[in-house]
């Protein structure tokens, strides 16, 4: 049975039970203080203590640490707060050993100061191998105190702490009484460690023992590994804790939006959507048409509350004080590791983080860059559109108070959001501790000047981390992809018939085969993917009379079933397009559709628009005929089936023919557009194995294999794709539907142009498409076949993505696809996926007067706005189709490591130096990985090189370049406070990093 | 800052430097208050009620009263200085009746009503501070002062505080701790070791409920004495006083009768 009592509270200390009974907040508010109950039952925590009781669980030695240089007779060492705060790594040292008396005091500073801190001194509490007691002082009636009348908190509790001090002094003599016969022996001593010059001058008045840490240090066996731990920062006066001031302005305001108006329109301010730097957090960029380069905008003052995505004005600084962009990786996890969530909240800030920001900042400066590398720099003035939205985040569990998931209590934390490129988000709830392990969903709610973080709030959770449902939902919520069921309104719009619906029989009257051609007899197949259900494209070729060839494509006849105006229409446009993740589809139109009605399978007849060519035996084209048809395909192929038919030479059956026949003219195609100038880009693909369909757990991660076939698939979608777009252009010279994709800026290049050039001497010429895809097929290192992807991968990234665009919207001069090298061009082909693709279907379908053009397709403004969502989506379901593949390559290494044991190891290309670590790229896994190096390392930003230098005698300075083949030892590691799994590279080859 | 302090830490001390089951500072003041008759002021740390009893007397109003017992009325009243942040609670305030009448059913089947038949019993009770418990402070307000009222009750009802931090009970929460910790308020009858009251407004794990119950019924029977110490207190002294001023007679009105309601009430 417990013992419960009632603890009595003398009437006459009210003063000091009371510790402080009224509190006046920064707001004004008055808080009500609390009690305190005073004891004599608080134990010292010294072994053998008689005065104590139950003295069993005590831990500190009898006689003290007997090691030390200046305490022969043993000492007790008795830090204040300010020794934590600065010097926690010294004290964290194995070779720290000496008994330490914690104060509660100190305990509860440090726990006001900082969380991070508090909790590794927690950790230190329980660790084994040291020896801490927490002595409850405050609650020990000889060492309570109460705040003077005049006193700063401050000074208050360094009292309190000397206080502390003497009654341990006096008490280790009381229960060290001389035993009777035996020599009396001297009692150890209590040593008030301090940095705090002023404090220790009072000590020594009131008679105790007091050291500076340094000077500690300097007496003990170690000392000289222990004093390479010492912060610097410990020989500064530490200041003291500020009271409650007003909230210092740590960002500036904002321009009245007019001001930014005007601004803008008399080009004073650039106006543009702001980029965050993924490597650097104190970096971001604004891409606006004034200049070549992206204007830079360096540290948070700059940046001015930016979030990724929001639309900014920027004001341009002089050209003199235009700076290059730094060269170092920089991780909000890290520099920001100790910062506290509630802390700006109660004070101002210009704490240690600024100094360690500002430090960051300064090396990329000192460094002296060459002035070419120098891009126009500015600062936001004002913003113009915020962008937020949902961010998927992750509770950052040092910020946490209190992690028992019975505490109700609001808790002020940090949110980490899983994209690199925003900031953390400081959070206020009640449900903390059962959130930690979760996925969440956090809005942005605002950004105050005095507040370094934005502040948001808690949306909804996703699930545990790491579990499939939660990484899906958070992906689509991330990339903001609508993934909700279609609803009843859209399902209405579907036929009837449902999937019994067929092509009716051929007569008159039928609607369906009213000016349709019947190609039903044609040898028509499909090639696709292995596992494609929506089958949008079937080919077919054959020989005519006169010698030409005749080919056809036939695309799935989408704009049959979907009607403009409807609630499936409208719902397909704001989807923009089907996005694939590794495990999961999300689709543009009900799956009745995409994957059976409108799907071209095999064997059964369906509804097509098809564009017919006659093309001459060089594949020019003679001819090419527009017209909705019903086919009925004679064989689905995957890219595999269909390349090994066409290579077996004992087949000669039409279909084969056919096949050989497309794969002729598709040669030739192809020879004709590289001679235009077309480019061969590489991306990193790779594909995902599945172990079976259900259990869906990757087994491994496989480079895509390109085929012949797929190549001819590609061929022949371009054609069409280039034949729709003349035709519709031709028809609608003003509202078009149709794909550009601009001439990259040559400034895009210059990076890469120069590491190849002094890297491997190589050149790139960018005047023009032609010449980029001749001077990318001399970048060939014969030892390294890979070298040339690598090099096009890299090319590919210097240049703008393809859009779509409105033809009556921009300048004739700009309809080119760069890449396709083609004059114009759009998308027909892949109507069931893309929502542009539909469109183009109807304005064609219009342009052979098969139905009129529906009214919102004649008017400009309603084209440009649909596109502009299908753009948008079509980005993102890009980037979440990346994110999943990254996200089952961390699985499927994972699962690799749990098989064979050990480390995955890769080969890997260097393709980005730091001043701090290297940017490596892993092709076999198609995934890009930072190895860091947490010691000096010499960096060359001229040559793009970094050297290692030699870390034993004996051993050669290490030096690696941009282009150089290293191996990396890859693992998904999970990051312990907010639990996301990330990959961690290390590198393997040429020299170890792992202890780096 | 408030989730900045540790509600039970490692050293087995809670925020005000007690341990688990030490509950706070009670005292207790049965001196009469105003015309009431019977009135008691009683703190539990820094939460502080006084509570006056009327009655049992006739009804104000007729259509309040009963034919068989007496009506039990009580009102609380919440002084605007009590909590940190100063507020003005109406008379109508939902959670302030919602609290009455949680007193009231809580008192109703212990007081002897039937005893009164068409008559009423009003109990005021004033809350001049809140630091957490205060309705365990109002219950045991209440019945100290029904006591001093000379009211009949079947025995006292001594109510506790209890909550759970993490797997650790508390007893005789704070404000601080009750907006930290699930809490149960626990009243029971300690001759009896009947439970008359279990008011829970946050969720609670059950598996936890069982063991906060059973240490919240053990400390209403510390309190009990407690409590019993300053009702006998008083009588004794009302009893020195009578025998001081013997022969006077009929000194205060009602004065002997209380008396004799306490020590028949006590010795149960």
């Amino acid at each position: 049975m417990v013992n419960i009592t009632i603890r009595k509270r003398p009437q006459t200390d009210a003063v000091i039970t009371q510790r402080k009974f009224f509190k006046k907040t920064a707001r004004g508010k008055v808080i009500k203080g609390k009690e305190r109950y005073l004891r004599d039952d608080v134990s010292c925590g010294i072994q053998g203590c008689t005065a104590c009781p139950d003295s069993a669980r005590n831990t500190l030695p009898a006689a003290g640490d007997l090691a030390h240089n200046l305490f022969p007779n043993g000492h007790f060492l008795l830090p204040d707060t300010n020794v934590f705060l600065s010097q926690m790594d010294l004290i964290e040292s194995n070779l720290f050993t000496s008994p330490i008396i914690l104060l509660q005091t100190v305990l509860e500073e440090v726990r006001h100061r900082s969380l991070p801190l508090h909790n590794r001194l927690k950790a230190l509490i329980t660790a084994d191998d040291k020896q801490v007691w927490v002595f409850y002082n405050e609650f020990r009636s000889e060492t309570a105190i109460v705040r003077d009348e005049d006193e700063t908190p401050n000074d208050r509790n360094d009292r309190g702490i000397r206080k502390g001090t003497a009654w341990y002094g006096t008490h280790i003599t009381l229960s060290h009484r001389p035993i009777r016969g035996q020599p009396s022996r001297p009692s150890p001593k209590v040593v008030l460690l301090t940095d705090d010059a002023a404090n220790r001058r009072k000590a020594e008045q009131e008679g105790l023992t007091c050291l500076s840490v340094r000077k500690y240090v300097e007496g003990m066996k170690e000392a000289t590994q222990l004093l390479d731990l010492l912060s610097a920062a410990g020989g500064d006066e530490v200041e003291p804790t500020r009271s409650v001031a007003a909230r210092s302005a740590l960002y500036p305001e904002y321009l009245p939006s007019s001001t930014v108006m005007a601004g803008v329109k008399a080009g004073q301010l650039h106006q543009g959507h702001f980029n965050a730097n993924q490597y650097n957090y104190l970096e971001g960029s604004v891409s606006v048409p004034a200049f070549t380069k992206p204007i830079l905008l360096v540290g948070r003052e700059n940046m001015n509350r930016s979030v990724h995505g929001d639309v900014v004005a920027v004001e341009v600084f002089p050209e003199s004080e235009w700076k290059a962009p730094a060269d170092e990786v920089v991780d909000q996890e890290t520099t920001l590791k100790n910062d506290d969530a509630e802390d700006s909240e109660e004070e101002g800030e210009g704490d240690e983080v600024i100094d360690k920001e500002r430090k960051v900042l300064g090396t990329g400066e000192a460094s002296g860059r060459v002035a070419a590398e120098r891009q126009p720099t500015g600062r936001v003035v004002g913003i113009i559109k915020r962008n937020w939205r949902a961010y998927v985040c992750h509770i950052d569990s040092t910020s946490l108070s209190s992690t028992h998931t019975t505490s109700l209590s609001l808790q002020t934390v940090f949110a980490t959001p899983t994209s690199r490129l925003l900031p953390r988000i400081r959070l206020r709830t009640r449900q903390a501790p059962t959130l930690l392990s979760q996925k969440i969903l956090v809005t942005i709610d605002k950004w105050d000047i005095a507040s370094r973080y934005p502040e948001g709030h808690f949306v909804r959770a996703l699930g545990k981390v790491e579990s499939k449902e939660a990484e899906q939902e958070s992906l689509l919520l991330e990339f903001d992809v609508p993934y909700r069921p279609f609803g009843k309104a859209i399902l209405d719009c579907l036929p009837v018939e449902g999937d019994k619906w067929v092509v009716p029989v051929k007569s008159e009257s039928s609607v369906e085969w009213r000016g349709r051609e019947d190609f039903r007899e044609m040898i028509i197949c499909s090639i696709d993917p292995p596992g494609c259900q929506d089958i949008d494209d079937a080919l077919h070729a054959r020989r005519l009379p006169n010698g030409n060839i005749e080919a056809g494509v036939h695309i799935a006849d989408v704009s049959h079933f979907v009607h403009p105006d409807t609630p499936m229409d409208s719902e397909a446009a704001a989807r923009g397009t089907t996005v694939y993740l590794v495990d999961k589809r999300i689709d543009m139109l009900p799956s009745l559709l995409g994957t059976n009605l409108c799907s071209l399978r095999p064997h059964v007849e369906r509804l097509a628009f098809s564009v017919i060519w006659e093309l001459s035996p060089d594949a020019e084209i003679v001819n090419v005929k527009f017209t909705k048809s019903v086919i009925a395909s004679k064989a689905a192929f995957t890219y595999e089936e269909a390349q090994i038919r066409k290579d077996d030479p004992n087949l000669h059956d039409e279909l084969t023919e056919s096949i050989r026949l497309l794969n002729s003219l598709a040669i030739k195609l192809k020879a004709g557009r590289m001679a235009a100038g077309a480019l061969n880009l590489a991306s990193p693909e790779v594909k995902i194995q599945m172990d079976s369909a259900e259990s869906s757990d990757p087994i491994d991660v496989e480079q895509k294999q390109l085929r012949e076939t797929n190549s001819l698939v590609e061929e022949f979608m371009l054609l069409a794709n280039i034949s729709v777009a003349r035709r519709i252009q031709e028809t609608f010279p003003q509202t078009a539907v149709l794909r550009r994709h601009m001439p990259p800026p040559r400034t895009n290049f210059e990076k890469l142009q120069d590491i190849l050039k002094k890297r491997k001497g190589l050149a790139l010429d960018v005047s023009s498409s032609g010449a980029l895809a001749a001077s990318l097929d001399k970048c060939i290192d014969a030892s390294e076949p890979a070298f040339n992807t690598l090099v096009r991968i890299m090319a590919t990234r210097c240049m703008l993505s393809a859009e779509y665009f409105c033809s009556g919207s921009v300048g004739r001069d700009t309809f080119g696809h760069y890449g396709l090298a083609t004059p114009i061009y759009t998308h027909f082909t892949s109507p069931i996926r893309r929502y542009a693709d539909v469109l183009a279907h109807r304005q064609l379908s219009a342009s052979i007067d098969y139905t009129p053009l529906h009214a919102t397709l004649h008017s400009k403004p309603h084209v440009e706005r649909v596109l502009e969502v299908v753009n948008r989506r079509h980005r993102m379901a890009q980037m979440a189709g990346r994110a999943s593949v990254e996200f089952y390559v961390g699985l499927a290494l994972k699962g690799r490591k749990e098989k064979q044991g050990g480390q995955v190891r890769e080969d890997a290309f260097v393709i980005r130096t730091f001043r701090n670590g290297l940017g490596v790229f892993v092709s076999k896994l198609g995934i890009e990985g930072l190895v860091m190096f947490k010691r000096d390392i010499q960096f060359d930003a001229e040559n793009y090189t970094i050297t290692i230098p030699a870390s034993l005698p004996g051993t050669q300075d290490v030096t690696i370049a941009v282009f150089d083949k290293v191996v990396v030892d890859i693992e998904v590691e999970k990051d312990k406070n907010t639990q996301r799994g990330r990959v961690k590279m290390t590198l393997a080859s040429p020299i170890n990093s792992s202890a780096m | 800052m408030a989730s900045r302090i540790e509600i039970l830490n490692e050293g087995g001390y809670r925020s005000d430097g007690r341990r688990q089951y030490e509950l706070r500072s009670i005292t207790i003041d049965l001196t009469p208050q105003g015309t009431a008759d019977g009135s008691a002021l009683i703190t539990h740390g820094l939460t502080q009620v006084l509570v006056s009893v009327f009655g049992p007397r006739e009804a104000k109003m007729r259509r309040e009263t009963l034919h068989d017992r007496a009506n039990v009325n009580v009102e609380v009243g919440v002084a605007p200085f009590s909590t940190g942040e100063r507020r003005r609670r109406g008379r109508g305030d939902k959670r302030i009746l919602e609290f009455a009448s949680t007193i009231k059913s809580t008192f109703e089947p212990v007081i002897q009503t039937t005893l009164y038949p068409r008559s009423q019993i009003d109990i005021y009770i004033q809350i001049l501070q809140q630091d957490g418990s205060v309705l365990p402070a109002c219950i045991n307000g209440t019945t100290l002062a029904l006591i001093t009222a000379g009211v009949p009750l079947l025995d006292f009802i001594c109510c506790i505080s209890g909550g759970v931090h993490s797997t650790h009970p508390l007893l005789d929460l704070t404000t601080l701790e009750e907006n930290d910790v699930p809490s149960v308020s626990v009243g029971v009858m300690p001759k009896t070791g009947r439970v008359v009251l279990v008011s829970l407004e946050t969720r609670l794990h059950v598996d936890r409920f069982e063991e906060v119950c059973r240490v919240a019924w053990e400390a209403g029977k510390v309190l009990h004495g407690e409590m019993r110490k300053a009702v006998r207190e008083r009588t004794g002294g009302l009893v020195d006083a009578m025998g001081g001023v013997a022969g006077a007679g009929g000194a205060g009105r009602g004065g002997p009768g209380e008396g004799d309601g306490d020590e028949r009430m006590v010795d149960y």
